[in-house]
């Protein structure tokens, strides 16, 4: 079991809902990935159109707790703003934080992440920031409020998998205790496995799955490969070394006084 | 308007909600870069030059 500010789930994948081939296929990988959390966001509504309001009640069909997000947001004042449309529009104190600070990497911007982190947990807000894998950016955000981190494994959308390993397995030293989400940059099911040896609680994923040939088989290949790293991980890895060591018994073995030209 | 410059006789929120018919849908709303909540459209009173914007659900990663 994992839990977020007091409410716990099974599945340790959060999904997100961007860049499937179809509605059907989205409703299909979800289930698959058995997510009990999935990302939404909002955007600008046509009257006429009505793009938003289809796809909530296909949301809502789902049966999951929403984690909407306040991506695209550059300023500390957009994602605010942004945070409380999404609370009134999804009824939930809930938001993936996200101030970009680049267009390139897509990459946070810690500055404006921790002011409206800030703002918004003294608002009652929920918050779940992405963020990278700073040591100084993480402490900021718990002293802002923030009872989970998400650091970025690699640029979003770009499958690279963790691309800074041991500054990830620093972050989970050093903050034993609060939930840790890598949100971000995985692009293979085994990716997904090494955060969850690591000791994360949960990835979140969007792209490796919507992206992939077959995302309702790819959904189902990242929830067992979630599952068998946080096994791994319970399991207690073996300690890595740089030499070889025989797992076979030395002592015993045939001819061993023959020497070897 | 959601970015485009949209004439209107609607004096509130609500009134320019209502004309461009979002009254029965699931929205949220802004004005000039702030949040502005549903109970507080009707006394939302719009001026020249306003930037409102007006969102609804969507797929989101």
């Amino acid at each position: 079991m994992v839990e977020f500010y007091g409410e716990r789930f099974t599945s340790r994948l959060i999904l997100g809902s961007a860049l499937y081939p179809s509605p059907e296929i989205f409703k299909r990988s979800a289930e698959a990935s058995g997510a009990e959390i999935v990302t939404v966001s909002l955007r600008r509504e046509g009257a006429r159109e009505r793009a938003g309001q289809q796809f909530w009640s296909l949301v809502q069909s789902l049966n999951v707790r929403v984690l909407p997000n306040t991506a695209g947001c550059r300023t500390a004042r957009e994602a605010i703003a942004t945070a409380m449309m999404a609370r009134e529009l999804f009824e939930t104190p809930w938001i993936k934080l996200e101030v970009i600070a680049n267009d390139d990497t897509l990459q946070p911007d810690l500055f404006g992440l921790v002011e409206a982190a800030a703002s918004l947990t003294g608002e009652g807000f929920k918050v779940f920031p992405y963020t990278t894998e700073d040591l100084s950016a993480a402490d900021r955000l718990l002293g802002a409020g923030c009872e989970v981190l998400m650091p970025w494994a690699s640029p979003i959308g770009s499958g690279q998998g963790l691309s800074n390993s041991g500054g990830l397995k620093t972050l989970r030293a050093y903050f034993p205790g609060v939930p840790l989400v890598v949100d971000a940059g995985l692009g293979a099911p085994s990716h997904a496995a090494e955060a969850m040896e690591l000791g994360y609680d949960a990835v979140l994923l969007n792209t490796a799955i919507a992206k992939a040939s077959d995302p309702q088989q790819m959904a189902a290949a990242f929830a067992k490969a979630i599952e068998a790293g946080r096994m791994g991980f319970e399991a207690g890895l073996m300690p890595r070394r740089d030499m070889a060591v025989p797992s076979t018994p030395v002592a015993g073995t045939p001819f061993f006084d023959f020497g070897h030209a | 308007m959601n970015g485009e410059l949209t004439e209107t006789r609607a004096k509130t929120l609500a009134e320019l909600c209502a004309a461009l018919g979002y009254s029965e849908l699931k929205i949220a709303t802004a004005r000039n870069g702030d949040f502005v909540p549903a109970a507080r459209r009707a006394e939302t009173l719009l001026a020249e030059q306003d930037r409102v914007e007006i969102v609804a659900p969507r797929q989101g990663g």
